[in-house]
């Protein structure tokens, strides 16, 4: 909730232990952080904008977890999240983001002609190319905690700056609210349309409130290149196009976010980034690049494969269904993007998929002809 | 026994003490924000900038609400910190129905009631039939005794039953509640019910603690209940940290029930099958009286005061939050084209068996009260009675062939 949280104060007068949330049943990252010390050691702390621990925690005690997937179980209200309660938020980082260090540094690197081929990937397997990413606009509240003036602001903001981008990037924005009914249509036909998000782990953040006041959808004429506005993050910004040219993808990508950063750069605005975590979004488990690239890519043998999921781990990579996560994959067809988001710059993560997915499909060809693969294995990165 | 929470009580109940008598604008705490950057926040976003979109909005709320009332309430908050958009956020988040006009707005404490009057007052209005807190006072009366012919015919009524909450006065309500508040009251009311005795005598289950055995018995018996799913209480926030703090307790006769932290602090619910409403009441009655004494031993009592009788979470359930009701087959009644005048002018209303938004299954359905405030619960549980009686006369003619008459209509309370 916006503007400040005495409510903080009110709290304070009950003891640690009085407060202290049941997290005996739970499975996330940040119950397997949250000791009743650090609790109260945290407790009485707010970031600039009256954002608490509580705030922080509130998805994770709400949504015990699975026993078999981790979720993260905390957000960032603000940029100061990650500062004011390093104490927690690093530890949950590391455990998330595979043993990265609260001292270690981060590369960003969206220069699309360092990433080595990628043109290439066999369109008879690879369906389609896409990468994600997210961005929040420094100053503002993040989704969790933002009021309704500061989401009007970063939307305002984000059109003004999107209706600037020219070329192959020019476009047009479709507020969620005011939308015809022949838009939603289209959206909805394009995969382009967001919904209000129905998952307990996004609804217990608070992010959906006031929905779907300032909630847009934004998109080239090409259909290309799509923009989220105030979704789950400020912007989730997507390029993505039919077949195996995830360099064309990924140049499409990089070009248009440096334009949309320069473009809020003219207006006083920068995202919200720094040398340790890079891009700052509200889930910790988009820091760094905040980056998936993947690919929809046709393999029936490979699944079947006892190795299959060792190769992934191997390659760094994760499949999903092609609803994307949480969804089972259909007739074969999966969706394999990076593992990673942090501690590794752009267009090394790009490289891992652009190469983890050449051999995936190098290796359903040898399986289709009855041939082996043990000699394809790869090393683990 | 001086713990943290009697000690911030006496001072609370000064302050409320202070605002009933000072009138309303004077309870009113401004934000005093510990921090600059949200004094500046607040300033670089005027009140306008922040107005909730409406515009497609059908709820009480949304009625009532304007720009000059939110920007006089905006920066106001109830001595628990509470404030308007916590208050409203549930009516923007959802715009309503174009058929049932839901509420749209909550309370955080006793004190919402006082500090955002000038939006609560219309919207109490414009849900209980012109009610005018500002003018009027709401009738307690739990003398079971008064009761009249207080016993249907069991070859129409299936069921009697009667609910309602309360609150633990100096306990934020469950949009606010801290989680050693939300465990204050659970513990304040399990130790009250474990001093009853006799048919009252009971057990407590706690959801988080209860064995598979005892979820399974509690679902038989239609007892237990669930997390939250509908979006009008998720987005108040009541349904934060569940299952932590939330229980059921129920009398061995297994005929009065108590719901600890769902929607409200309480819901006690007495309730028999059959049709003897009378004695559902007595005992709902002495049951309510019994665990008021017990919580007052302690230095406790239930939220309360003359305009605005029992204080619940949800305005719609103010005054007596008492809703009287039978499970009753109407077959001839429920397909006559007049039914549904004859129950507005006894002022009942029909829903289906498994409860408000579900549909009749057969014949049977469920006719109980549809005020709240202005009438007292004798007067309420009367009125049950003697409207149920009425359409059973309606069904006994209709049987026979015979004619049936609309009733003239019961005025909503005395004014």
């Amino acid at each position: 909730m916006p503007f400040g949280n005495t409510h903080n104060l009110v709290k304070l007068k009950f003891s640690s232990e009085q407060e202290f949330p049941d997290l005996s049943k739970h499975n996330n990252h940040m119950a397997k952080v949250l000791t009743p010390d650090l609790y109260e050691r945290l407790r009485s702390k707010e970031t600039p904008n009256g954002f608490t621990l509580d705030d922080v925690i509130q998805t994770g005690v709400d949504n015990p977890g699975h026993p078999f997937i981790m979720t993260v179980g905390a957000v960032a209200g603000d940029e100061e999240t990650f500062e004011v309660f390093k104490e927690l938020l690093d530890i949950v980082i590391q455990d998330r983001h595979g043993g990265y260090k609260p001292t270690d540094k981060h590369k960003t690197d969206l220069n699309a002609d360092n990433l080595k081929g990628g043109d290439d990937l066999d369109p008879n397997y690879v369906l389609s190319s896409r990468v994600r990413t997210g961005r929040s606009i420094r100053g503002f509240c993040l989704p969790p905690h933002c009021s309704r003036g500061e989401r009007r602001a970063v939307e305002k903001l984000s059109i003004e700056a999107l209706d600037a981008l020219t070329g192959d990037l020019k476009g047009k924005y479709y507020a969620l609210k005011n939308m015809t009914e022949a838009e939603q249509q289209q959206l909805i036909d394009d995969h382009f349309l967001f919904d209000k998000p129905v998952s307990p782990l996004l609804l217990a953040s608070g992010m959906a409130r006031d929905w779907p006041d300032a909630r847009g959808i934004w998109h080239n004429d090409n259909k290309t290149f799509l923009v989220w506005v105030n979704e789950e993050d400020h912007l989730r910004v997507i390029s993505m196009q039919k077949g195996g040219n995830m360099k064309e993808v990924f140049t499409r990508f990089c070009t248009g976010l440096t334009k949309i950063e320069s473009l809020f750069k003219e207006r006083g605005r920068d995202f919200m980034w720094n040398d340790h975590l890079g891009y700052i979004l509200t889930c910790p488990s988009n820091l760094g690049t905040g980056l998936r690239a993947g690919v929809h890519v046709k393999l029936p043998n490979m699944s079947k494969h006892a190795k299959f999921e060792e190769i992934l781990k191997r390659l760094r990579l994760q499949k999903r269904g092609t609803g994307g996560v949480d969804t089972a994959a259909v007739g074969g067809v999966f969706d394999i993007s990076n593992a990673d988001r942090l501690g590794f710059s752009e267009v090394e993560l790009v490289q891992m998929v652009v190469d983890g997915v050449k051999l995936l499909v190098e290796m359903e060809k040898k399986l289709e002809k009855g041939q082996p693969i043990d000699d394809l294995m790869p090393a683990q990165k | 026994m001086a713990t943290s929470f009697t000690r911030m009580i006496s001072s609370r109940n000064t302050a409320v003490i202070v605002a009933m008598g000072a009138g309303t604008l004077a309870s009113a705490y401004l934000l005093n924000d510990s921090t600059a950057a949200a004094e500046r926040m607040r300033r670089f976003y005027p009140p306008s900038a922040d107005y909730p979109d409406l515009r497609k909005h059908n709820n009480c709320m949304a009625s009532a609400m304007t720009p000059a009332i939110y920007s006089r309430l905006r920066d106001r908050a109830t001595p628990n910190s509470w404030t308007l958009d916590q208050c409203i956020q549930t009516g923007v988040d959802n715009p309503g129905h174009p058929f049932i006009k839901t509420v749209g707005m909550v309370a955080g404490d006793e004190e919402s009631y006082e500090v955002f009057a000038e939006l609560f007052d219309p919207v109490i209005k414009d849900r209980h039939n012109g009610y005018d807190p500002r003018t009027m006072k709401h009738p307690t009366d739990l003398d079971a005794s008064k009761i009249s012919s207080g016993t249907f015919d069991e070859r129409y009524v299936l069921s009697s039953r009667v609910r309602t909450g309360r609150s633990i006065r100096g306990l934020s309500l469950p949009p606010a509640c801290t989680r050693s508040e939300r465990r204050e009251v659970e513990h304040v009311v399990v130790t009250a019910l474990s001093g009853l005795k006799g048919d009252l005598a009971g057990r407590y289950y706690s959801l988080g603690e209860m064995t598979e055995r005892e979820q399974q018995h509690l679902i038989d018996e239609h007892f237990l209940f669930d997390k939250p799913v509908s979006p009008l209480l998720t987005a108040a926030g009541m349904a934060r940290d569940w299952p932590d703090g939330r229980g059921i307790w129920h009398n061995n006769d297994r005929n009065f029930l108590i719901w600890i932290n769902e929607e409200d602090h309480t819901r006690i619910i007495s309730m028999e099958k059959g049709g003897n409403m009378k004695r559902v009441f007595e005992r709902f009655c002495r049951g309510l009286k019994q665990v008021e004494h017990l919580i007052q031993e302690r230095g406790w009592e239930f939220m309360w005061n003359e305009r605005l009788g029992y204080i619940l979470t949800c305005p719609s359930n103010l005054g007596t939050g008492l809703r009287a009701g039978v499970h009753i087959r109407l077959p001839f009644l429920n397909k006559d084209p007049r039914f549904k005048k004859i129950l507005e002018n006894l002022r009942l209303q029909k829903r289906g068996t498994g409860g408000v938004d579900t549909a009749t299954t057969g014949d049977t359905v469920d006719i109980s009260n549809l005020d709240r405030l202005g009438k007292s619960e004798v007067e309420l549980v009367q009125l049950v009675i003697d409207g149920v009686n009425y359409l059973i006369e309606c069904e006994k003619r209709l049987e026979k062939g015979q004619d049936i008459k609309i009733p003239s209509p019961i005025p909503p309370f005395r004014k």
